[in-house]
């Protein structure tokens, strides 16, 4: 499992209700959702995002409400991954569950900026900053965490338990 | 080494002699919640499982309360998917409009919760529950389709720190200023992954509703769980509201704290959380000029009957000052209901309040009360995040019904000493 693109850069405390604010909520659709990913943090980050770009941020990112909304609009935006000294739990929770995966480790949000591009490994957990020819060492997944991030979350991964 | 009281009800519904910190477990679960913004992708969710029904009709709780009553078309098709699966699963606790109220006020009230239980509910304020003595967590709508179909959920036990009350909180000052004070002091992400351990002689001065508040935004502060030793009014709360059986679970003497944090209630000055994260606190006497567009009164942080008494002690017989907009939610029925008949609702329409059914709908910038670009609203809600209430360029001033109430007076952050009496 590998994740390449460019990466958008954050600071603490992004919260849940900038990753998608309230207003949008009256759907669930991630295609929706997608459209307003970030927006008020960043109004620019859905023109700029590609399918395969990284978000980096600093602490306790994904804190306050537990809308998986927020992790969802984040995967359908085509985020690859999410790397950030620390995630807040709920959020953490949520991303595995609908398999998006996120990664902790202060060293590469230390050294990426906006913009560098970044390949993760995540059998691995080997971050490569391939702009600033750096590479940052994060705890890779355990076997089963992998397997239900490849499965697509914790449902489909219950399904697939259940069927072998 | 012995077990925090939130690692022994963990122990306990997991099946274990023992647990500690970091330890993964599976949990038997006492009740699953959900309410119309995460209920409908949990069942989207619950679907693809592939079971017939629920765990137990008995221990799924779905409440409609954030977009209620229905703001547009969307939100009422959401309605529809959640109403519709409650009748199809014969979900024993589900509560329509009419009956309904902000979902962690209303489900202590309907005695849904006790001593002891392990609640999982995919809305962050879950926390609340740890007022009672319970073990109480908020989880995602994933997390909810699976509960709601096993029964059980997976945790990391978490670690603990200890919070010891002391002394008596001064006139004017509640439990929101105590918990705004503890957040300012530990960060938004002070508890990160932990739990928040109340102790000390200062929580028996602490009301029922005061508890609550406090549990509700421990989450503010990154807990997992807040939670409060069961005591005298816990189990007079519990008698009165509740038929069902508890357990009382106590920290071991030696049970481990990663940090103990000793708060005198009696130095907490009323509190306010300025723009835009609930850690950004001032006391009242640091707060200088802040006028104000709107005042919200209400959530399920401070929409308790409690409340609403000192609100209205504090507007009775005066006026909402010109040009400001103070909105009152009680959190459920029963509330608004008692409001009535204690002459509340009274006072405060004529001191010029709009008194709203209950609903989280300003909270979240949901709808009934959204801000403009440039307002400023003082709120007795828990989130003072950019754009929470609206527009990204207005601004939340989170703070105790008290100083709200004493704030839509006289149009600017006022401490409600210099308004009362």
């Amino acid at each position: 499992m590998q994740a390449k693109g460019r990466a958008f850069k954050y600071g603490s405390n992004v919260d849940t209700d900038v990753i998608i604010p309230a207003r949008y909520l009256n759907t669930s659709d991630p295609a929706e959702l997608a459209k307003h990913c970030m927006e008020d943090i960043d109004s620019e980050f859905v023109k700029e995002v590609r399918t395969g770009d990284l978000i980096v941020a600093d602490k306790n990112f994904g804190c306050g409400s537990s809308r998986e909304h927020a992790p969802m609009a984040i995967k359908a935006a085509g985020v690859s991954v999410v790397i950030a000294s620390t995630f807040a739990r709920i959020f953490y929770r949520n991303a595995l569950n609908i398999g998006l995966p996120i990664l902790e480790c202060s060293e590469a949000v230390r050294g990426i900026e906006k913009g560098d591009v970044v390949e993760v490994d995540f059998t691995t957990g080997e971050i490569s900053n391939a702009t600033k020819g750096q590479a940052y060492q994060a705890e890779p997944f355990p076997a089963f965490m992998q397997e239900l991030i490849t499965a697509g979350g914790l449902i489909p991964y219950i399904r697939q338990k259940k069927a072998t | 080494m012995g077990m925090t009281m939130t690692q022994k009800i963990l122990a306990a519904h997991a099946g274990h002699e023992e647990v500690k910190a970091g330890q993964l477990i599976m949990a038997n679960l006492d009740l699953v919640l959900g309410n119309d913004i995460t209920a409908p992708v949990a069942i989207t969710e619950f679907e693809k499982i592939g079971v017939d029904g629920v765990f137990d009709r008995g221990k799924v709780a779905i409440v409609p309360d954030h977009f209620t009553p229905n703001k547009d078309i969307q939100a009422a098709e959401q309605c529809k998917v959640v109403r519709s699966f409650a009748q199809e699963k014969q979900i024993e606790n589900y509560f329509e409009i009419g009956e309904m109220g902000i979902e962690h006020a209303l489900l202590p009230e309907k005695g849904l919760v006790v001593p002891g239980d392990v609640v999982i509910g995919a809305d962050s304020h879950t926390c609340t529950y740890g007022a009672l003595g319970a073990f109480s967590t908020g989880i995602g709508s994933t997390d909810m389709a699976a509960g709601m179909a096993t029964g059980q959920t997976w945790f990391k036990v978490p670690a603990a720190m200890q919070f010891r009350l002391t002394g008596t909180l001064q006139e004017w000052v509640s439990g929101k200023d105590v918990i705004l004070h503890i957040i300012g002091r530990i960060g938004v992400d002070g508890a990160l992954y932990r739990s928040m351990e109340f102790v000390g002689e200062g929580v028996s001065q602490l009301s029922m509703d005061d508890r609550f508040t406090i549990a509700n935004m421990a989450i503010e502060a990154g807990a997992k769980n807040g939670i409060f030793p069961v005591d005298e009014q816990t189990v007079a709360y519990v008698k009165e509201h509740s038929y069902r059986d508890y357990t009382v679970y106590e920290a071991d003497p030696d049970a481990d704290y990663d940090a103990c944090h000793t708060i005198d209630l009696s130095a907490i000055r009323p509190t306010v959380s300025f723009p835009h994260l609930p850690d950004n606190t001032r006391t009242i006497d640091e707060v200088g000029d802040v006028t104000v567009d709107q005042v919200v009164i209400g959530s399920c942080t401070n929409g308790r009957i409690g409340d609403i008494r000192t609100a209205a002690a504090i507007l009775k017989g005066r006026k909402v000052a010109k040009g400001v907009r103070l909105i009152v939610f009680p959190a459920t029925q029963r509330i608004y209901l008692q409001a009535l008949r204690e002459g509340l609702v009274e006072a405060l329409v004529e001191a010029g309040a709009a008194f709203s059914t209950p609903t989280c709908g300003p909270c979240l910038g949901g709808h009934m009360g959204i801000l403009a670009k440039g307002e400023r609203a003082v709120a007795t809600t828990n989130r003072n995040f950019v754009g929470r209430m609206g527009h990204p360029e207005s601004e939340v001033y989170l703070a105790s019904p008290a100083v709200a109430a004493a704030t839509a007076i006289t149009g600017r952050i006022t401490d409600p000493a210099s308004v009362s009496g």
